[in-house]
């Protein structure tokens, strides 16, 4: 009762006030997203490039840049990025169930967890081009890390990681692995802590050995966030840019086998092919489109009723 | 017997977390380590190969760096700095008031404008970077400074998001009554009294928009053409050049450590917050 009644006197009174706070965010929203948005769309269609000093185009040429893409280099590109992702979600996933168990068991008490969550997640915060150098530096065929193994027998010859294919994806998903494991450790942590406590304990009477709990209780409690986990980690995949550019000086080496979507994108846009960048922008905008959307349906839309 | 068999397994089970654990904790700290020794050394005693022990050219490695024409540090970290802190304000101050406005207020656009926000809050911002680009370009009051980087940082869908939870966790209704009761207007309202109770979620996102801001390094480069304009990742990134190998390595350690150090010590100082911060993004009910 007394609820409808504030409400209907907020309308009658203050509401158009709503519309004055929330037009700065619009606004901007529309400008520096929503108008590129359409003109890259607009692009897409076009053949419009630069040719040494010349511009050649633009030139409607409707799904041109499409077939052309779809043909030559997008799903290599594509590939790369869902391969360089999913060989880093996989044990970051695996260890941060682990770990968000472990620092949860009561049983378990492990001591130092506020020092160990301080410490995985540190790398989350590290800029993510000063990581890759550091990388580079470390892993390069005279880098500290193949002194070291030179020098304490492991191998005779350097290890060129950098210039095999398995090394070189390899070191990427170890960086993303190590940029985000805390990050999704923490989010599992407070996702397992949100389950009713005497729903283990009803467990625990009932005699299941930690495993049970596990794989009975835990995980399908956490399911919803683990849904959310798994489609922004899928996302950010897609975004994935700053290491491999980085590692490989944005040459994808060995043989483009580490040529992601943005680096596809980001060559586009520093030679200025308009017309490719904007399609392979499109085709990254309906994956994206497809995520948010279930995004969409795991964040509970109906929370903003409370 | 059974609880004999059943502390055993419990000491295993601690033997191996602790294990893992430090196994994990080592990895995340250990390429610091290494980056921190070797910025201490000359390029001489890295190339030399891996150690312990910090050597002394700490001083001669940040003159270096700091005198490198190539490598203008001090701009760079300038940059860096007023991009991230002007993000950071922005960002966290018109998400809380588009928060406020579809928090407080009932109007007729308040769900759709809602939805909407929810629909783009994991939309990459790179899917319209051509159009972006093109944009800022044109806009003349844009063109070689700095603002293309700072000013779209007033929309922040996850800061937002983030804002929003809060106020249904912490801000009661009857507090803005209260106000609008002794006469307050309804800016006064959201700055004078909505702004303070939100000042632990404003804080825990400043940080993050700040960090990200300063990390980031795809639209940077790609906006950026002067060099008095470039910021930190930039730099890293030219050090990638074809002819690596001729650097001073002593410097390229001592650079990539200036980029990363200032970030872990605020980390350091604020993990409390930072890491209880994280936990609250994920939380969905």
């Amino acid at each position: 009762m007394k609820e409808n009644k504030t409400k209907k006197y907020r309308r009658d009174k203050h509401g158009k006030w709503g519309y004055v706070f929330i037009l700065p965010f619009f606004l901007t929203f529309a400008i520096f997203q929503f108008i590129p948005l359409a003109s890259t769309i607009y692009y897409s269609f076009f053949e419009y490039y630069r040719d040494g000093l010349d511009v050649i185009g633009p030139k409607f040429v409707g799904l041109r840049n499409y077939v052309e893409l779809f043909g030559a280099d997008l799903p290599k590109y594509l590939g790369n990025t869902f391969i360089l992702w999913i060989i880093g979600f996989i044990p970051q996933i695996v260890v941060s169930l682990v770990l968000a168990a472990w620092f949860t068991d009561e049983r378990l008490k492990i001591k130092g967890k506020q020092f160990f969550k301080v410490v995985i997640y540190m790398p989350n915060l590290i800029m993510a081009s000063a990581f890759s150098m550091l990388f580079f530096a470390l892993f390069s065929d005279i880098g500290p890390i193949n002194s070291f193994l030179v020098s304490s027998g492991f191998v005779k010859e350097p290890v060129r990681f950098l210039s095999s294919v398995i090394g070189a994806r390899g070191l990427i998903a170890l960086m993303n692995f190590l940029m985000w494991f805390g990050n999704t450790t923490i989010l599992l942590m407070a996702a397992v802590m949100g389950i009713s406590p005497s729903l283990f304990e009803a467990a625990q009477l009932d005699g299941c050995n930690h495993r049970q709990i596990f794989f009975k209780i835990t995980l399908p409690s956490i399911r919803p966030i683990l849904v959310y986990v798994f489609i922004t980690s899928m996302i950010g995949g897609l975004q994935m840019f700053d290491v491999p550019q980085i590692l490989t000086g944005g040459a994808g080496s060995p043989n483009r086998t580490t040529t992601t979507m943005i680096m596809f994108l980001n060559n586009h846009l520093y030679s200025k092919n308009n017309g490719m960048a904007g399609a392979v922008s499109v085709v990254l905008f309906v994956i994206c489109a497809v995520l948010c959307l279930a995004v969409y349906k795991t964040s509970d839309p109906a929370g903003e009723n409370k | 017997m059974n609880s004999k068999n059943g502390l055993k397994a419990g000491g295993l089970r601690k033997l191996i977390a602790y294990i893992v654990l430090i196994i994990l904790a080592f990895l995340c700290l250990f390429f610091f380590y290494i980056l921190i020794i070797n910025s201490t050394r000359n390029h001489a005693q890295i190339q030399q190969g891996f150690s312990a022990v910090p050597g002394k050219a700490f001083m001669k490695n940040f003159n270096n760096v700091l005198n490198d024409a190539n490598v203008p540090i001090v701009s760079g970290i300038k940059n860096s700095f007023v991009i991230s802190a002007c993000s950071a304000a922005l960002a966290v101050y018109f998400s809380a008031l588009t928060a406020y406005g579809l928090y407080a207020y009932d109007f007729k656009l308040k769900k759709p404008a809602f939805v909407f926000i929810l629909l783009i809050l994991v939309m990459p911002t790179q899917v319209s970077a051509l159009g972006f680009l093109r944009l800022v370009k044109s806009i003349p009051f844009m063109k070689d400074n700095l603002l293309p980087l700072i000013v779209p940082s007033i929309a922040a869908p996850a800061v937002f998001y983030f804002m929003y939870s809060y106020m249904q966790s912490s801000l009661p209704m009857e507090l803005v009554e209260a106000a609008r009761i002794d006469g307050c207007s309804e800016f006064k309202t959201f700055n004078r009294v909505v702004m303070p109770i939100l000042k632990p979620a404003l804080a825990v996102q400043a940080i993050f928009v700040f960090v990200s801001s300063w990390n980031n390094y795809f639209m940077p480069a790609l906006v950026i053409d002067r060099k008095e304009l470039k910021t930190l990742p930039i730099l890293i990134a030219s050090l990638r050049g074809a002819d690596f190998l001729k650097f001073d390595m002593g410097k390229v350690y001592m650079l990539i450590m200036l980029a990363i150090v200032p970030i872990i010590i605020v980390y350091i100082l604020l993990s409390k917050y930072i890491v209880a911060g994280v936990a609250l993004g994920g939380v969905k009910e």
